[in-house]
């Protein structure tokens, strides 16, 4: 089946009202379905406008998701505000042990503990987390190199977030 | 109003709990551990926080998290709900210390009530009618323990003063049993409070459980909203609550209304609260007080219109009762049915995945629960996953709604007591109303013995 089938079966799928295609020819199908099976994956739709396509198409939106869905799936996501970025690069994740304020200094004057790219040792401090005007250190478990540190100093963190990657 | 609160609870009561301060306009913190990621409320709430792992000690137990996950969050007030540390003095007092409001008692008001020697100790001062007992706890002189037990009389329970809620007791039928009783009760005590104190009672064979539900402000007012029957129990769990409680007149409700508000003010209490009672040949004796919101709270406000939950809320953000004893009117009755993530013959918990749900409906029909299609019901906690509560203009007319909610029900994927409690409520003896607290385990014992179905 060739692309430019496919392109004119994302356009007929456009033009009409349905919200999937199926077409087998032989051995070789596709289906093209216009929004995502109530998942919480996001929708994976290979649109792209004709050249001199006089209709301009907007990006697909997310469903709206039901309470069931935001709760099973996007409330990882919502569980989880202060992730930074989508992807956390490989590595041993070193997870909050306990809810409170990740400090990347043992205070405000003084430089951190540690920066991306340094070498640390197991048992070496990484930060600190305050709760209830006590601090805790948060300890390398494994010696390598930090990757990165994912969350700003003053940050609330919780339970099992991640905060640094070693390699 | 206050501002934010965190929900220190999970399941049911977390939801409970957040309806009622998302309608007062209060912000809510949802604080879950790392499988409870899942549940309703924490999707529902303004912010959540995960405070740790899966096992309660380490989570919903675990006090340094919760107070910091009201730091981080910068909360005015956490909310135990009931089990966890609702009924922990150390708590309520580490939370006020750290600047937050604890939505419930004083922290020595809970030290008073949880010491359950010291508790009848006050309400006995406070006029509360307490079953015949020793009055204190037992020391290990034999011959003393003899004495006391003669003078109450065979049977006798011998309960753990750090106990409650049914656990760490023991009853003794003759003399010769006694000294091995008490010995293994204080161990058992030791072993599971920390504190192996006992106190002795008279046990009453054939009591029911009535319970007052009160409301204090804290500030000099405080009232009933009537009685509630919870006499349906299996282990000393409840399993069917109703309210109000047949045959009680409303002489005797006011009565023991009366005793109960008295008592209240005279210790200082503040917020919900419940007296535990056996009543007995028409006769009331006080065994324990609950400081915080009960599980079977919605039957009560299904009679009287009041929201107990909402209550709490504006007495802990300062508020007066805004009603009187006069107001408090109760109007037909209602009935609760506790539903289970068990087997309805083994009572073995039965966690997993729930494929199907549908709830029931209908005029009278509340449904307090937490659960929906697709949510996985963990291993790591109590097996209640939601409350089906009913009220009718009579008895008569909240059995026979609840029956049919009771088949409305669908709980697909996991194992419920739905059909326990269907067979409870077609029961004759139930429908008489009024059966004492040996009532459910004696027919579920005779239904063993029986190889054909009692219904």
């Amino acid at each position: 089946m060739d692309l430019r089938k496919i392109k004119k079966l994302i356009d007929l799928l456009e033009e009409s009202n349905l919200a999937e295609i199926e077409i087998k020819e032989g051995e070789e199908s596709v289906r093209l379905a216009r929004t995502p099976r109530g998942s919480y994956a996001p929708a994976q739709m290979m649109y792209a406008p004709a050249a001199g396509d006089a209709h301009a198409r907007p990006a697909t939106t997310m469903p709206l998701q039901s309470p069931v869905d935001a709760a099973t799936g996007g409330a990882r996501s919502a569980a989880e505000p202060s992730h930074a970025g989508p992807a956390l690069p490989d590595g041993h994740i070193v997870p909050a042990p306990m809810v409170g304020t990740f400090y990347t200094s043992p205070s405000p004057d003084k430089p951190a503990f540690v920066t991306v790219g340094q070498a640390v040792k197991a048992g070496e401090t990484l930060g600190i987390i305050e709760a209830m005007k006590m601090f805790n250190p948060i300890e390398a478990d494994i010696s390598g190199t930090v990757l990165a540190i994912l969350c700003e100093s003053g940050q609330p963190v919780e339970f099992d977030q991640p905060l640094f990657v070693i390699g | 109003m206050l501002d934010k609160v965190v929900i220190a609870n999970r399941g049911e009561i977390a939801l409970r709990i957040l309806r009622a301060c998302h309608a007062l306009g209060i912000r809510t913190v949802a604080v879950h551990s790392t499988v409870d990621r899942n549940l309703k409320h924490v999707a529902m709430a303004d912010e959540s926080v995960c405070i740790g792992p899966a096992p309660s000690a380490d989570s919903y137990l675990n006090m340094a998290s919760l107070i910091a996950a009201a730091e981080v969050t910068d909360a005015q007030a956490i909310h135990p709900g009931y089990g966890f540390l609702s009924e922990n003095a150390d708590f309520a007092e580490r939370v006020e210390q750290s600047g937050f409001i604890f939505i419930g008692p004083k922290p020595d008001t809970i030290r008073l009530m949880g010491d359950k020697v010291e508790a009848i100790r006050a309400m006995k001062e406070a006029g509360v009618p307490c079953v015949p007992g020793s009055g204190g706890p037992l020391d290990d002189d034999n011959a003393t323990n003899i004495g006391i037990a003669r003078e109450i009389g065979y049977p006798v329970i011998v309960k753990a003063a750090g106990g409650g809620g049914g656990r760490g007791m023991r009853v003794v039928h003759t003399e010769a049993h006694l000294a091995n009783a008490i010995a293994t009760t204080k161990q058992e005590a030791k072993a599971a409070f920390g504190n192996d104190m006992v106190y002795m009672e008279k046990f009453l064979e054939n009591p029911r459980h009535i319970e007052i539900q009160v409301l204090a402000d804290g500030q000099g007012n405080a009232i009933h909203l009537g009685e509630r029957d919870c006499s349906m129990q299996r282990r000393h769990q409840k399993v069917v609550e109703e309210a109000p409680a047949p045959g009680i007149t409303p002489e005797q409700r006011a009565a023991i209304g009366k005793v109960c508000v008295e008592a209240c003010i005279r210790i200082g209490y503040r917020g919900a609260g419940t007296f535990e009672f056996l009543y007995e040949d028409g006769r009331f004796y006080f065994i324990e007080m609950n400081t915080r919101i009960q599980v079977e709270h919605p039957v009560t406000e299904m009679v009287t219109g009041i929201d107990l939950v909402r209550e709490q809320l504006m007495i802990a953000a300062g508020h007066k009762l805004s009603f009187t004893q006069d107001d408090i009117v109760l109007q037909g009755h209602a009935i609760e049915c506790r539903i289970n993530a068990e087997d309805p013959d083994t009572f073995m918990p039965s966690p997993g995945l729930i494929q199907h749900f549908h709830a029931p409906g209908g005029p009278g029909v509340r449904v307090d629960s937490h659960i929906y299609e697709g949510y996985r019901v963990p291993a790591n906690y109590d097996s209640m996953i939601g409350k089906l509560i009913v009220h009718g203009a009579d008895r008569e007319q909240a059995i026979c709604r609840m029956r049919v909610a009771l088949s409305e029900m669908v709980v697909d994927g996991i194992k419920t007591n739905v059909a326990l409690q269907q067979r409870i409520l077609a029961d004759i003896g139930f429908q008489q109303g009024g059966q004492n607290i040996h009532y459910l385990e004696k027919r579920l014992a005779e239904r063993k013995d029986k190889s054909l179905s009692i219904v």
